[in-house]
């Protein structure tokens, strides 16, 4: 538990020294914040039920009733939008503490213990990073079948490699520095210099990693999503609806535009963070 | 105390130390010299058990650090500490001083040193004992390594060296990398504190003048090979092996 404090305390400490933070970062900031507060408050926002078709009045233009207008069910699109981002975006964070959970322990051993581990960890993130991540993602959701938990398993198997890499890149160059042999010297098990001493090393360029890496875990589950292999119709979600609104993109491209707007103002948004952080926390290898 | 016989230890196919054989008795210290790569620092990571030797035996109170595993290697180890050459890379840059300074004695729970009786269990106060004696105020406790300069590292990192009372300190050229100035003073801190606690040191260097200073007996390495040990006052006697009159001249002229 004492690591998922820390790593906590280290993102409330690096949000307290925003004051100066570059700009495009707090345009970032305030943008995400303001998602993620839509998203909680979203049921009480919506002025219709996503999921009513109302076909009499399908394909409208936006009005007072329908502020984005309605899809080719007669549904409301921004009332989709709306609840459609609680998928989308409680996904990612799942996923993304599922990886960093999985990554980090793996780099920390693979990293610091060596020998056999390290050889067969290596081996096999060799192996995943000869594939494109976007390609493997989809064979791996195509065989496992379509449905939101796939989704996640299937990215969660393609993301963790890179936490893995970048973990244990850090422990394999701070192991033999001085302070470690120090904590050797000084009777620290195995167990207490991993804890104690790598760890911290490792939490901040892990942070600016992973805010960078949630605008492509976006997409990724927006385009698997959109491929159908993700969240299953009427379910609303932003790489869903992109897929319902294609066979009306020449006539009636707002199917498309405002669940593309969302995603790419979330990708924008995680990425300008991620960027302010890197600069911030002088991560430059990331 | 201290035993090594005939250790060899090499990388890959470069040798480092080759059949290196030499004794220490508690309470003596003992300067290790040689050019940068002629397997001093080796030498001080093979004693520790950092490394793995390749031949040869080295005993410390009758232990064999090389045969010891897991456990027993970390419970042995609490006989002798190290004082690192680098006091910017020795010291955690996320851990406060005092947490830095006590954690030996946190690892070694039965250990109690004589100077710490009463407040063993008072962390605090163990570290403030502790800096006292390196010359260091209780104002420090809660600094992190890069408010301090690098004096006032390197004192921190013998302070940790010294908390568990071990029989052997290792200082692995513990003044290379600070200013001049600066190296008399850990030089005299080293010499008192060795003094208080009887403790032996095998003080490694490349600097003539601070070993003479420090070891009551000097061994001379070149390219991992013991050429030449003797008293520190034989130092300018006509019998020392030519390699160490090339470093005594090179010394003096400068």
């Amino acid at each position: 538990m004492r690591f998922v404090y820390a790593f906590f305390i280290k993102t409330y400490l690096t949000v307290m020294k925003m004051k100066n933070w570059p700009p495009t970062a707090l345009l970032g900031l305030i943008l995400l914040i303001t998602i993620v507060l839509i998203t909680a408050i979203g049921p009480l926002l919506i002025p219709n039920d996503p999921y009513m078709a109302n076909m009499a009045e399908r394909l409208s233009s936006p009005s007072l009733t329908y502020p984005f207008g309605t899809d080719h069910m007669g549904r409301c699109i921004f009332s989709r939008i709306v609840i459609g981002s609680q998928a989308t975006l409680g996904i990612t964070v799942l996923v993304i503490t599922t990886v960093i959970l999985i990554g980090i322990p793996i780099g920390l051993v693979s990293g610091y213990i060596g020998g056999r581990v390290d050889s067969i960890v290596m081996r096999l993130a060799d192996g995943l990073i000869a594939l494109p991540e976007f390609i493997l993602a989809i064979a791996i959701a195509g065989f496992l079948g379509p449905s939101l938990t796939n989704l996640m398993i299937s990215v969660v198997l393609v993301k963790w490699i890179s936490y893995t890499r970048v973990v244990r890149g850090i422990v394999l160059s701070e192991r033999e520095k001085e302070y470690v042999l120090a904590a050797r010297v000084g009777g620290c098990t195995t167990w207490r210099i991993i804890t104690r001493h790598l760890l911290p090393q490792i939490i901040s360029p892990v942070l600016v990693l992973a805010t960078l890496d949630v605008g492509k875990i976006i997409l990724i589950i927006s385009s698997l999503s959109y491929l159908g292999l993700g969240a299953q119709p009427p379910a609303p979600e932003w790489g869903a609806m992109l897929s319902d609104g294609r066979p009306y993109f020449q006539t009636f491209p707002e199917l498309m535009i405002y669940p593309g707007m969302a995603i790419f103002i979330v990708v924008l948004s995680c990425n300008l963070i991620g960027e302010g952080l890197r600069d911030k926390l002088g991560e430059k290898s990331i | 105390m201290l035993q090594v016989e005939k250790v060899s230890k090499s990388y890959r196919s470069t040798s480092v130390l080759t059949e290196v054989t030499f004794q220490m008795e508690q309470g003596e210290s003992l300067g290790l010299i040689g050019e940068s790569g002629s397997g001093k620092s080796t030498m001080a990571k093979l004693i520790v058990g950092l490394e793995h030797l390749d031949g040869g035996q080295i005993t410390l109170n009758g232990l064999d650090f090389q045969q010891l595993r897991g456990a027993e290697l970390r419970k042995a180890r609490r006989h002798v500490q190290v004082v690192f050459q680098d006091p910017w890379a020795s010291l955690n840059p996320k851990l406060p001083v005092w947490k830095s300074i006590i954690e030996p004695l946190e690892n070694y729970p039965d250990v109690v040193p004589s100077f710490l009786k009463g407040v063993r269990n008072d962390k605090r106060k163990m570290a403030e004992i502790l800096l006292e004696k390196v010359g260091l105020d209780r104002d420090f406790l809660e600094r992190y390594p890069h408010q301090l300069s690098g004096g006032q590292r390197q004192r921190v990192g013998i302070a940790r060296g010294i908390g568990l009372q071990p029989n052997l300190l290792i200082c692995d050229e513990p003044t290379s990398s600070l200013d001049v100035s600066i190296q008399a003073q850990i030089l005299n801190l080293l010499k008192e504190l060795k003094k208080e606690f009887n403790m032996s040191y095998l003080f490694i260097s490349h600097d003539m003048a601070s070993v003479q200073y420090m070891c009551d007996r000097i061994a001379v390495f070149k390219q991992g090979v013991l050429v030449d040990l003797f008293l520190s006052k034989d130092l300018f006697s006509d019998t020392r092996h030519p390699y160490t009159k090339m470093l005594v001249q090179a010394t003096v002229e400068r």
